[in-house]
């Protein structure tokens, strides 16, 4: 299997690899460069659980291969907390009791955080249309749609 | 997974790497990849293109071409193709619209594929290196097909003659009960002049519903106007079965969704 330079940084670190070809970028950060944060729950695009930023747009890690990465800029949850403070969304989560088993959990704030970084101030149908990806089997989505709505409402305190 | 990615700057030398057996397009992966990752050995190498005209959305007047590795994403947030916002929403959740593409969805098999419904009620044309062929056509024959799908082409409909339906049982994002698209012109009299309509699910991919075009010709948007038209809005169709409705189902439910998208 032919080896591919890969390069891309993640949550601000610049990152360069040799992956086989038609590696997944889930695969990809997991295996290879140790950032467990996305989950691999389905594999088929259906659980939203692999969830990362790539440029700004939200994307499913375990349908993109890491290859067509070169030159972005990823983030995932394990770079949202600042010098070991929780970044708004983790603490509502927290707070909020949005998280159970957390396997979703780490998907749920990427998708949340995508929304508020375009709309700060969201109303409850953005947010469910913006988790609408992403599946829960243990809090049953109410807890994780206030969560979200608390952090906004808490960015928007903060702005203001 | 035994994928290989295979990168070129231009269609013309993409084309020519598609020749060699156990390749494919990777358009947004959505459904290649995920199909690599479920254990289809069938491809082993994937090809990609990354000639700008692939991404670019151009709108003349009421002419527009839309690149086949422009997203559900891009053509939802386009300012001047919001008529067909609603039908771009209409794939997936989110993550999905920033990767499903316009060319990937015209390959995709039901329940998927409503975008392509869009644009089958648009009678876009559909073009490769090769030329331009009708939708209809090349739906027909999609699985022959071995060259990259470069674009698709069509008019914007006037004003408000637009008209997209998706029926799922999960909302907002679930798949398709069925999905329709309705291009409609109408007299001044109100009576429909000019009738397109197109299906999603009711086949193995998107249809149009030519008698049910045919029997609005001259009729009204009312309930006694589109009775006819209603009567036999499953002529022809072969619905898929899936876990989200029987082919039996879907086709006792379109007439009651035709009805509502027609008098919307
Ligand atoms: C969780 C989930 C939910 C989904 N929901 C929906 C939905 O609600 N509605 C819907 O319509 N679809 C849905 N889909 C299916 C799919 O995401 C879309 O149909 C999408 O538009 C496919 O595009 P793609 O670019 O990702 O295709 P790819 O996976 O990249 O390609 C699909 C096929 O088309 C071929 N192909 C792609 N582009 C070209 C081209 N330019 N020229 C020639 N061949 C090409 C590929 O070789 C491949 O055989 C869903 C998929 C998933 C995983
Ligand atoms: S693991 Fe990617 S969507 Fe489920
Ligand atoms: S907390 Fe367990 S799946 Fe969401």
């Amino acid at each position: 299997m032919a080896k591919v330079p890969v390069q891309f940084t993640l949550n601000g670190a610049e990152k360069a690899e040799f992956i086989d070809s038609g590696t997944t970028l889930l695969h990809a950060l997991r295996d290879k460069i140790g950032d467990t944060s996305p989950k691999g729950g389905c594999h088929q695009g259906t659980c939203g659980a692999c969830s990362v930023i790539i440029d700004g747009e939200l994307r499913l890690s375990c349908l993109t291969l890491a290859e067509t990465c070169n030159g972005a800029a990823i983030t995932t949850t394990s770079g949202l907390s600042q010098g070991g403070v929780l970044h708004p969304l983790q603490r509502a989560f927290l707070d909020a009791f949005a998280t159970q088993c957390g396997f979703c959990t780490p998907g749920m704030i990427i998708a949340a955080k995508v929304l508020l970084d375009h709309t700060p101030d969201p109303s409850r149908d953005e947010v469910v249309e913006a988790l609408s990806g992403n599946i829960c089997r243990c809090t049953g989505y109410e807890p994780i749609i206030q969560a979200v709505l608390t952090a906004a409402r808490s960015n928007s305190q903060n702005a203001a | 997974m035994a994928l290989a990615l295979q990168n070129f700057s231009t269609v013309k030398d993409a084309n020519a790497a598609l020749k060699a057996a156990g390749t494919r397009y990777l358009g947004g992966g959505t459904l290649v990849v995920r199909a690599a990752n479920e254990g289809d050995v069938s491809v082993s190498s994937l090809i990609r293109s990354t000639e700008p005209a692939l991404s670019a959305i151009t709108v003349s007047g009421s002419e527009v071409r839309i690149g086949a590795s422009v997203t559900m994403a891009a053509i939802a947030r386009h300012p001047d193709l919001t008529s067909l916002s609603h039908a771009a929403r209409a794939v997936g959740g989110p993550a999905i619209r920033n990767m499903a593409t316009v060319g990937g969805n015209l390959f995709a098999p039901a329940p998927y594929g409503d975008f392509t419904v869009a644009l089958l009620a648009l009678e876009a044309v559909v073009g490769t290196d090769d030329g331009e062929v009708p939708i209809e056509a090349f739906l027909a024959k999609r699985e022959s097909n071995h060259a990259i799908v470069t674009s698709v082409d069509f008019s914007l409909p006037v004003d408000g003659g637009f008209r997209f339906l998706k029926v799922s049982r999960v909302k907002p994002k679930g798949v398709s009960v069925l999905s329709i698209a309705a291009v409609l012109e109408q007299a001044p009299d109100g009576t429909v002049s000019s009738a397109h309509i197109a299906l999603g699910c009711m086949a193995d991919r998107p249809m149009r519903a030519k008698a049910a075009e045919k029997a609005l010709l001259g009729r009204k948007l009312t309930s006694d106007g589109i009775a006819p038209a209603l009567a036999v809005a499953s002529d022809g169709t072969s619905p898929i079965t899936d876990p989200i409705a029987s082919a039996w189902y879907r086709n006792e439910v379109l007439p009651v969704h035709l009805g509502r998208l027609l008098l919307a």
